[in-house]
């Protein structure tokens, strides 16, 4: 069959299951667009920014697992991706980009809304292609998504030039196997390595498992479970490793690293083992490196070799599939109690509860911490939540226990502002069966709140939940420490978001006071379509525990207990 | 005497032999911040397969992480740190020298005998210098050309390959497509 180079590709992506594509069109990929006219079945999102298609196919990666797709033309349309691909490159989200690029003949002369896309998307992709024949682009298709959802998934970007695109040739799907002679993502452990943190996990007295965003995209929740149960070991949570075991669990220290839980932070300093599963020792996560889990010898899991050794010296360095790996564990590991190490979080939870703002904060203005509890109350802990970047994202970590895995979507590694309200439409294409609630602070909602057009074009239906604190607040919060409270561009003065929200169509609701919280939650849940609901709150407030950067992690600022003296 | 100084770590790399291959290379070590001494590329014996020789500084960077890092790379089919076992390594290089008298061009003749070098060009004033060496004996005889007079040099940075039986090949044959004119060919992107 002779097809054009745009109708290959709408062939391939039906063939790898695609079902939705986020995109703006241009001159450099109209055929691509005009193809799409005869694939009805492959639904296109128009976006109003191309920064919003990358961030909503990775929210609909991380989502369903599924690879995320975005479409841009050449130039600037390839460029505003950037962001976003960056972001799915850090947090390892599979994403296939396809950008238009000017003719063949055409590249390398400035011409017009012409970029070196592979070039700088180069550092920033897990692999790219620049198509220079139509008759690969079948393969490079699908090799693309193969690339972008096996081993550690991440973004893969296809430029197409104009002319490819509009080239015919004899379209034969390439069945059979992928030959991609560099490309063998690790699978499981050797047999040495398996005994060698097997005795490690046997003998251990102060275990601890911290759990990363690896689990889930292993689906290795049930692995992970067993371990810990059987020889019950306590579970740390990554920011992305949320979900991975049922965050009311018993054995769940919940989050570590700057904002972690104090109990999670100390223990990791205490421990004489630590159990790294499918993370990779960020900064944020392990603050100090050289005063890092001093006590502790070190197994660490990840499908990426070049992770293990890298932040963190280990003494079982494993390169494989987090979930094959764990099911080698799992027959040589001996059940276990540790009940004087469990008491022992157990009492620095109780002091952690102490100071919890729940508990402290009697105060009449609104925290919030209170509004994304009882966002938690009233949505039964249920919902999938997106965040944007910031201080309300740390109190959600903090706040909304999540039970289900790839429930929680937010920008771990890059920190996108921005990248809440298009990742929640993504998302919300994914699990359109799901209750999806976008939590974003009034600094990020503003960068890229163009998308609410999108939201109501589509009929998006979710639900958007502005913590309005008329500050950049974690910013602020930087400045209150590091800064001698010098709040330099960091007040904002945003729009009056309900007038915003009803010049787009989108019903609204203003809350400012704790009551009318349980009330804006049934106002959501009656409205299908998106809705805005501002909530004004305190505006000075801080993130505790707080681990300064470059500070050891067990040196945490603590919010006092009450009576304690604050600390000036 | 030991192939070379005890610090540097030598990488070799097979590649697939497709257009920006070396730019994702060079890339890795510029964004990892991994310091690069010298990078060698050139074909094999096998038409879709070529071979990197890098040279690292090892006090600086672990070099199992660049290896891990080079094998991440879609492109790089196989890596082997090579100075880790017994292995040769050569680089070679031009250098112009200073030849207008007696005596500089006694002194070339001699250091010639002394170092596996040769003079492949001589002419009134100057002179080239060619000499295939491991690393190490390179610098030294730089370093005796030096007090004559060079006024010119190219190196090719080391190559290098693993002793006997340590063998680094791989049996790639790429994916071929039914591209231009109907020929099959590896695609090139």
């Amino acid at each position: 069959m002779l097809l054009t180079g745009a109708e290959i590709i709408m062939e391939c992506l039906l063939r790898e299951g695609v079902e939705v594509m986020f995109g703006y069109p241009g001159g450099a990929i109209l055929p691509t667009y005009d193809a799409m006219t005869k694939y009805p079945q492959l639904h296109h999102v128009l976006v109003r920014h191309e920064q919003g298609a990358a961030h909503m196919a990775d929210g609909y990666a991380r989502a369903t697992g599924r690879v995320g797709v975005a479409i841009a033309t050449s130039g600037p349309g390839a460029t505003n991706l950037v962001t976003g691909i960056a972001t799915a490159m850090m947090d390892s989200s599979p994403i296939v980009c396809i950008t238009g690029q000017v003719t063949r003949g055409a590249i390398g002369s400035d011409a017009f809304q012409e970029t070196d896309v592979t070039g700088v998307t180069l550092p920033i992709t897990k692999h790219n292609y620049l198509v220079d024949d139509v008759a690969d682009l079948a393969y490079i298709i699908r090799e693309a998504f193969h690339i972008a959802r096996t081993g550690r998934p991440g973004p893969v970007l296809i430029d197409v030039p104009k002319d490819v695109q509009n080239a015919q040739t004899e379209f034969i799907y390439p069945e059979g196997e992928i030959r991609l002679p560099g490309y063998r993502p690790p699978t499981q452990a050797s047999q040495d390595e398996v005994s060698a943190a097997l005795d490690l996990i046997n003998s251990a007295q102060r275990p601890i498992i911290l759990a990363g965003h690896g689990i889930m995209m292993a689906d290795a929740m049930a692995e992970l479970r067993e371990l810990a149960e059987r020889a019950q070991i306590p579970v740390s949570l990554t920011l992305l490793g949320k979900g991975a075991i049922p965050e009311n669990h018993p054995l769940v220290t919940r989050m570590m690293g700057m904002h972690g839980e104090a109990a999670s932070n100390y223990a990791i300093q205490e421990a004489d083992l630590i159990i790294a599963l499918g993370m990779r020792f960020d900064d944020r996560v392990t603050g100090n490196i050289k005063t890092y889990a001093p006590n502790a010898r070190k197994i660490h899991v990840d499908i990426d070799a070049s992770e293990l050794n890298k932040n963190v010296k280990v003494d079982v360095g494993i390169a494989g599939d987090v979930k094959t790996v764990l099911r080698q564990f799992l027959p040589g590991v001996k059940a276990a109690q540790h009940p004087q190490w469990i008491a022992r979080i157990r009492d620095w939870q109780e002091d952690s509860s102490e100071r919890d703002v729940l508990q402290v904060g009697a105060e009449s203005k609104l925290l919030s911490a209170q509004v994304i509890n009882d966002l938690w109350h009233f949505t039964e802990g249920n919902a999938v939540t997106i965040t944007d970047v910031g201080q309300h994202q740390m109190v959600e970590a903090q706040y909304y226990p999540h039970q289900r895995p790839s429930t929680l979507i937010t920008s771990g590694g890059l920190g996108t502002m921005g990248f809440g309200l298009p990742a929640a439409i993504g998302a919300k294409f994914g699990k359109p069966d799901e209750e999806v609630w976008a939590i974003v602070g009034d600094g990020g909602f503003q960068m890229t709140l163009c998308e609410l057009a999108t939201a109501v074009q589509e009929n998006v239906n979710i639900n958007i939940a502005i913590i309005n604190n008329a500050f950049l607040g974690m910013v602020r919060q930087w400045q209150e420490f590091f800064y001698e409270e010098r709040y330099h561009a960091t007040p904002m003065i945003s729009p009056d978001f309900c007038k915003l929200a009803e010049a787009y169509g989108i019903p609204s609701m203003r809350v400012t006071s704790r009551e009318q919280v349980e009330e804006s939650v049934k106002f959501a849940r009656s409205i299908n379509g998106p809705k805005l609901i501002e909530y004004v709150v305190e505006k000075e407030e801080i993130v505790y525990p707080m681990v300064p950067a470059g500070a050891d992690l067990h040196n945490m600022i603590r919010r006092p207990k009450p009576g304690e003296e604050v600390k000036s | 005497m030991s192939e070379q100084s005890s610090e540097k770590f030598t990488i070799a790399a097979l590649v697939e032999n497709k257009p920006g291959v070396l730019n994702r290379v060079a890339s890795l070590f510029r964004r990892r911040n991994f310091n690069m001494d010298s990078l060698t590329v050139g074909r094999t014996h096998r038409p879709f397969v070529s071979r990197m020789t890098i040279v690292v500084d090892g006090a600086r960077t672990d070099a199992r992480r660049i290896a891990a890092n080079l094998y991440k790379l879609v492109n790089v089919i196989d890596v082997k740190v090579v100075s880790q076992e017994p292995h040769v390594s050569r680089d070679l290089a031009l250098i112009k020298v200073r030849s207008d008298d007696a005596d500089s061009r006694n002194a070339l003749t001699l250091l010639c005998e002394r170092y596996p070098a040769r003079i492949v060009d001589i002419g009134a004033k100057y002179a080239i210098v060619e000499i295939t060496a491991p690393e190490d004996v390179v610098e030294a005889m730089i370093r005796e050309l030096d007090p004559i007079g060079i006024v010119e040099m190219v190196r090719t940075g080391v190559v290098a390959m693993g002793r006997g039986t340590r063998i680094l090949d791989t049996e790639y044959v790429p994916q071929l497509t039914n591209s231009k004119n109907g020929n099959h060919q590896a695609y090139s992107v």
